[in-house]
């Protein structure tokens, strides 16, 4: 005969009516203020846009702007010059921008979440040293593998920085896709690439190092439609693909066994989120250079706000990624105008302070 | 019609076999404890029957169905699979760790009929008051605890529980084993769990399965024909006097015994 306490417990777990307390109702209320976080990050994007399109040597104010940019989408041009500035000059930079931000926020979260670990961003595979190997070879030495003239530095990057993932998912395929496996092999050859891209820059001149260290800069200057659509057809499809997995990244953060037991391949699915994620990453340090700490930091704050449920989580880091990058770039284009100072150091400058902010003010454990 | 059929079982990690012919059959919802020495394979035989390892020889069979032609998928429908707590960081709140027990039942949103399920869970192990707490802030019980919630969200028929009472205290230990037994016994669920603690075992098992090395059954049967003298010297080297508590099996632990080191 059991006792009264556990006949209660199963008699709650058996009857079929359910009187809900204040915490169940709390997570549809949480639900909500995702949404609408997202929603705000999103007019965010819009507007910080909308103000990007008046920086510049040619005054255009805030409204007239997106007259002008309307005006273009709908085929009634009033001035050309403005319209030239708008659409062919200012347009492309933030939408640069604008997908470079989504794009290496949700690289972080993804990486965060597959290997368990804080300090994993969009250059956790390596991807970042294989770029800035394949760029210094095509600048330093002409060495381009897939010979397109005018983007050879880019492919080059492009090629080269997914060298780093495909050693990793060899070494996953062979002794299991366990986050610390995949991040050692990562670190490894990491360093293989660091070291051969500065073996190279002790060889050139001044003038070629100069080089190499504008293109490493994380920026989002000389940006052009055809990098935006080159750059969107793999950060969106990514997005599409990490969020299609997202209800399986969730199942996987509560440990490979009972992910399996569930039905979800762990290694897998944590070798098809690596892939993608390197693929989205090279795709953007290769046209940008390296941005750092969006991929660090913003999966970090919005998990602060929105949670860890990765169907919340991802495409708060993408909208959250993308003000924080447009509005970096804001920044650096204003402090000292008419100079700028690229986008990557603006994002490490703010990133950084924020990020000690966090740790101090948390006031639950997240990791 | 049996739930759980096993026949000449053999499984292992490569090319070292770990359990060796095993065989026994579940024909009605009952509770059943696994026990043995450490490495015996109790954890491994979970696994098996769980899907998670593939027998090298032997049948295993789900329902009467061979387990091989289930997808892990389907399995989770009818297995809901605790594993034991492992130090795997888990980000997230304990309702949102819950909720993912309903992985094979849902779709991309959380329904209301997930919210209740999930509810009842929490409420059947009182843990409702942590529901929106991070899982990484709770006590290794607690968090057992939570784990347990999430096995029974699945709405399994079996469920499959490596050492659930590990890490709680006495009170809880007895709630859990308890509980699990008025489930069993209420809702036609089998529960079949790996334990170290004989004596809950004995109290609450309706047939313990007890495990000898090199990863064999010694004997299957209720407490009463397996909580012995002789069983537990043969299997865990260990001397003891088995009293009577109104009719279960009470192994008062005595001294340890010299044992060949092939059953050590």
């Amino acid at each position: 005969m059991a006792s009264p306490i556990i006949t209660k417990a199963v008699d709650a777990w058996v009857n079929k009516e359910v009187t809900f307390k204040e915490e169940m109702q709390e997570y549809r209320r949480s639900t909500f203020l995702k949404l609408m976080f997202i929603a705000v990050c999103a007019v965010g994007v819009v507007l910080v846009a909308g103000y990007t399109l008046t920086i510049g040597d040619y005054p255009i104010g805030f409204w007239h702007s997106y007259e002008v940019l309307w005006g273009h989408l709908t085929g009634n041009i009033a001035d050309e010059t403005e319209d030239f500035i708008i659409w062919k000059v200012r347009t492309p930079r933030i939408m640069t921008g604008v997908i470079a931000g989504i794009g290496l926020a949700i690289c972080g979260t993804v990486m965060q979440s597959i290997l368990k670990n804080p300090l994993a961003d969009a250059y956790a595979t390596g991807v970042s040293s294989g770029a800035s190997f394949g760029a210094t070879l095509a600048i330093a030495m002409g060495f381009n593998v897939v010979g397109i003239g005018g983007y050879a530095i880019v492919a080059n990057a492009f090629v080269f920085s997914l060298i780093p993932v495909m050693v990793i998912l060899a070494v996953a395929k062979m002794r299991g896709a366990s986050p610390v496996t995949m991040i050692m092999a990562g670190i490894a050859i990491m360093y293989v690439f660091n070291a051969t891209t500065t073996l190279i820059k002790l060889s050139v001149s001044e003038a070629t190092l100069a080089s190499i260290f504008d293109w490493s800069v994380g920026s989002l200057d000389n940006s052009s439609w055809q990098q935006v659509y080159i750059m969107s057809l793999f950060v969106l499809s990514g997005f599409v693909v990490m969020q299609l997995s997202s209800r399986k990244l969730n199942v996987l953060s509560t440990g490979d066994e009972s992910a399996k037991s569930i039905g979800i391949n762990s290694n897998r699915l944590r070798m098809l989120c690596m892939f993608v994620v390197s693929l989205m990453a090279a795709s953007i340090v290769s046209f940008t250079g390296m941005i750092g700490f969006i991929g660090l930091v913003c999966p970090h704050i919005v998990r602060y706000i929105v949670g860890s449920d990765n169907r919340f989580l991802i495409p708060a880091s993408a909208a959250f990624g993308a003000v924080l990058l447009t509005a970096a770039d804001v920044i650096g284009r204003t402090v000292i105008a008419p100079d700028m100072i690229p986008v990557g150091v603006i994002t490490s400058f703010i990133g950084g302070p924020l990020f000690l902010w966090l740790i101090i003010k948390r006031k639950k454990e997240v990791w | 019609m049996a739930i759980i059929r096993l026949e000449n079982m053999c499984c292992g990690y490569g090319s070292r076999t770990i359990l060796h012919d095993i065989s026994f059959t579940v024909e009605k919802p009952e509770y059943i404890c696994v026990v043995g020495p450490n490495g015996v394979g109790k954890s491994t035989l979970i696994r098996t029957l769980n899907g998670l390892l593939k027998p090298s020889s032997g049948i295993i069979e789900l329902n009467d169905r061979p387990l091989a032609s289930y997808t892990q998928k389907e399995v989770a429908k009818i297995v809901g699979y605790v594993p034991v707590l492992n130090s795997d960081f888990n980000i997230m709140t304990v309702l949102e760790t819950v909720l993912i027990g309903r992985y094979s039942h849902q779709r991309w949103r959380t329904t209301q009929g997930d919210l209740d399920i999930a509810y009842k869970a929490l409420q059947a192990m009182e843990i409702e008051d942590l529901a929106q707490c991070m899982f990484n802030e709770l006590s290794a019980g607690q968090k057992q605890k939570v784990s347990i919630a999430r096995g029974l969200v699945q709405e399994p028929s079996v469920l499959m529980l490596d050492e659930p009472t590990a890490n709680l205290d006495i009170r809880h230990q007895v709630y859990v084993s308890a509980f699990l037994k008025e489930l069993s016994e209420r809702t036609q669920i089998t529960v079949f769990t790996v334990s170290h603690d004989l004596n809950l075992a004995s109290k609450y098992a309706d047939r313990i399965i007890l495990m000898e090395r090199p990863g064999k059954i010694c004997a299957i049967g209720t407490p009463q024909e397996i909580i012995t003298r002789s069983n537990i010297r043969r299997v865990y080297g260990v001397d003891c006097t088995i009293s009577d508590d109104m009719g279960t099996p009470h192994v008062v632990l005595q001294d340890v015994l010299e044992v060949s080191l092939d059953r050590r």
